[in-house]
């Protein structure tokens, strides 16, 4: 399933936090990553490992301090804010684990909110109700697509953020603990979700401390103290080592 | 995003909490309402002084004592600075008037037979008195220069002060005691209602002399003598009207042994009155207006406090929106335009109450207003304007805020 096409491409990436003169914490240590189109990772770590730095960084939402990083070819290791929201508005879906829905406005709203803020595609209401309407039937929700988040579970209204993260067909799907707020049996329909997304040729790169979770990925990415310790490839089924 | 998104986003915004938006835009509303009302007060104050001078009579010419600083004068002996009755006399002779009049009041009972009516104006007036002032004889005649030579005891009827005292029976010849004296009637005023605040209909009308003589108490009399406040003099040709200021200038300084550029009168016209008049009322009615527009800063700061404190709850909202892939003016817009919302709101709002309040106080009696269409423009845009000024601040707050700090934001 994986292509040759590379999604992500970290190289000697750092991110150094100054917390006071002398005080300086590396987040992120020379870090070098690929990932290509169509994988399914787990980033894996305790939490102070970087993991959620690196999600960050993943995400456009910070800059490194040092390294570049190359999302689907283009440098966006130093891109000002308009760029960086562009960018992720057009190439990220994030699906986080607080749901992060806007409360007041339906699920329909929710999912096409990127839409609304797209730059590249101008859409007329009408797309963006078909394309919306399209998106909740695809994640299961097609009956509830006027309903507030408050009257959904909160699986529910994880596949809305899920749908709302596939809205502008990013290149890549962003999932920060995903399950972290479902029950065992909501957050397994979620995962069977992101398989599911998976198979039909998505790049997921999901953060997680949970082993359990992290292990549905077809590759698990282990850092710790702003290092990769360990770059793991499942092949049916048995994690193996990349060396 | 375009207007329409950015609209619909600011009225969420605003609808959230309807009770916390209803407040924010008191503010304003009170402002503008406040403006709008102050200056139709204002414009209406200056109209009805405007229509009060122009209903005096037409042409006219006010003669009138200067207030002077320096020390207090002995009006007995000050001979040379007042305004005296025959002066007025003298106005008379200069050639191009129509008519003199001048006026000393007093107030008396008027008694006819059983029938007494408490605290009649009485005015002392010169024969001129119905063209100077346009209040033409109804009935009879009115007081002749020959009743002023000889302090002749009769009087005219304002029309309402004639029916309540004679109602229908004819008053001419009749005698009414006015105070101590007995008076004949002689004439009835036609009805000329109130000009200036005053109801002409209301008052008697007797010889300026008679009234020195009887109705003047005597130490005042003593003191003041035959003094007038004020002469008017009413000028045939519009034209003339310079010309005769400085032959009424030239002969008050003959007749009080001044020069002419000393002289302690004023001579004004009609439109120097109004003029002054308006001036008066309209700097009184720019400072209350000033005052007013305090207001509507004042619910300028309220709405940038509201915006504030709306931008901080909402922190994790702005952190998804960013995550989504909101750039900074986004955000920026749709702070702003909720902070134009309210502010525009509030703007109408305070409109209509402006407009409403200025009509039911003019419905109403309380005070004569104008509402002037510049002023809403003037209120509304102070308004709008109120709403980008204060709501740029927040606004810029919201968009400058970091994604990740705000995502993580509880």
């Amino acid at each position: 399933m994986d292509s040759e096409k590379i999604i992500i491409e970290l190289k000697d990436l750092s991110k150094v936090y100054k917390m006071g003169e002398e005080n300086i914490v590396k987040a992120l240590d020379h870090i070098n990553l690929e990932i290509h189109e169509g994988e399914f990772v787990s980033i894996m770590g305790p939490s102070g490992s970087g993991k959620s730095t690196l999600m960050s960084i993943l995400g456009c939402l910070d800059h490194p301090t040092s390294g570049q990083y190359f999302l689907d070819g283009q440098d966006v290791s130093h891109l000002n804010k308009v760029q960086t929201a562009l960018i992720r508005n057009n190439k990220i879906g994030f699906v986080f684990q607080s749901y992060n829905l806007l409360a007041r406005m339906t699920a329909l709203h929710n999912v096409i909110l990127p839409m609304v803020y797209s730059r590249f595609k101008k859409t007329s209401h009408a797309e963006r109700d078909k394309r919306g309407r399209e998106t909740l039937e695809m994640v299961g929700l097609g009956k509830r697509i006027h309903h507030l988040p408050k009257e959904l579970s909160g699986g529910q209204q994880q596949r809305v953020a899920i749908a709302r993260a596939l809205i502008n067909d990013p290149v890549l799907v962003l999932a920060d603990e995903p399950t972290g707020n479902l029950d065992t049996h909501s957050g397994e329909e979620i995962m069977d979700l992101l398989h599911s997304l998976h198979k039909r040729g998505r790049t997921i790169v999901m953060v997680t401390h949970n082993p359990e979770t992290a292990v549905h990925a077809d590759r698990v990415v282990h850092v710790r103290d702003g290092v990769i310790a360990k770059d793991e490839t499942d092949h049916n089924g048995v994690l193996s080592v990349i060396p | 995003m375009d207007i329409s998104e950015i609209i619909s986003i600011a009225w969420n915004g605003v609808t959230s909490n309807k009770l916390r938006s209803i407040l924010t835009m008191l503010g304003v509303i009170i402002g503008v309402a406040a403006v709008i009302m102050v200056i139709a007060v204002s414009a209406g104050t200056e109209a009805s002084i405007a229509a009060q001078i122009q209903s005096l009579g037409t042409n006219l010419l006010f003669v009138t004592q200067n207030f002077t600083g320096g020390p207090p004068r002995n009006p007995a002996t000050d001979t040379q600075n007042g305004l005296f009755y025959p002066d007025a006399t003298a106005i008379g002779t200069i050639s191009g008037i129509t008519g003199v009049e001048t006026e000393r009041t007093a107030s008396e009972n008027v008694k006819y037979g059983d029938n007494t009516i408490d605290s009649v104006s009485v005015v002392g007036t010169t024969a001129d008195f119905p063209t100077v002032r346009s209040s033409p004889i109804g009935e009879g005649r009115f007081i002749a220069q020959s009743d002023l030579d000889q302090k002749a005891t009769v009087a005219v009827l304002g029309s309402t002060l004639a029916t309540n005292l004679f109602g229908s029976a004819d008053p001419i010849d009749q005698k009414v005691i006015v105070g101590n004296y007995q008076l004949t009637i002689i004439g009835v005023l036609a009805a000329r209602g109130v000009v200036g605040g005053t109801d002409y209909d209301a008052r008697i009308y007797l010889p300026i002399t008679t009234v020195f003589e009887r109705y003047t108490p005597s130490q005042f009399a003593r003191v003041i003598g035959d003094r007038v406040n004020t002469i008017v003099v009413q000028v045939a040709d519009q034209s003339q009207m310079d010309n005769t200021v400085l032959q009424i200038k030239l002969l008050l300084a003959q007749r009080h042994n001044l020069s002419v550029d000393s002289l302690p009168f004023t001579v004004q016209t009609q439109s120097d009155v109004i003029t002054t008049q308006t001036a008066t009322t309209s700097a009184f009615g720019t400072l209350l207006a000033a005052v007013a527009a305090v207001s509507l800063v004042v619910g300028g700061i309220g709405i940038m406090n509201i915006m504030l404190v709306s931008v901080t709850e909402r922190t994790r909202e702005i952190g998804v929106r960013q995550a989504i892939g909101a750039t900074p003016n986004d955000i920026r817009f749709q702070f702003l335009a909720e902070a134009l919302m309210l502010s525009l709101a509030g703007g109408l709002l305070g409109v209509l109450v402006g407009v409403g309040g200025s009509l039911i106080f003019n419905a109403t009696g309380i005070s004569a207003t104008v509402i002037v269409p510049s002023s809403i423009l003037l209120a509304f845009a102070s308004a709008a304007a109120v709403g980008i000024f204060f709501g740029y601040y927040p606004a810029n707050t919201a968009a400058q805020l970091d994604p990740i700090d705000a995502l993580h934001y509880e």
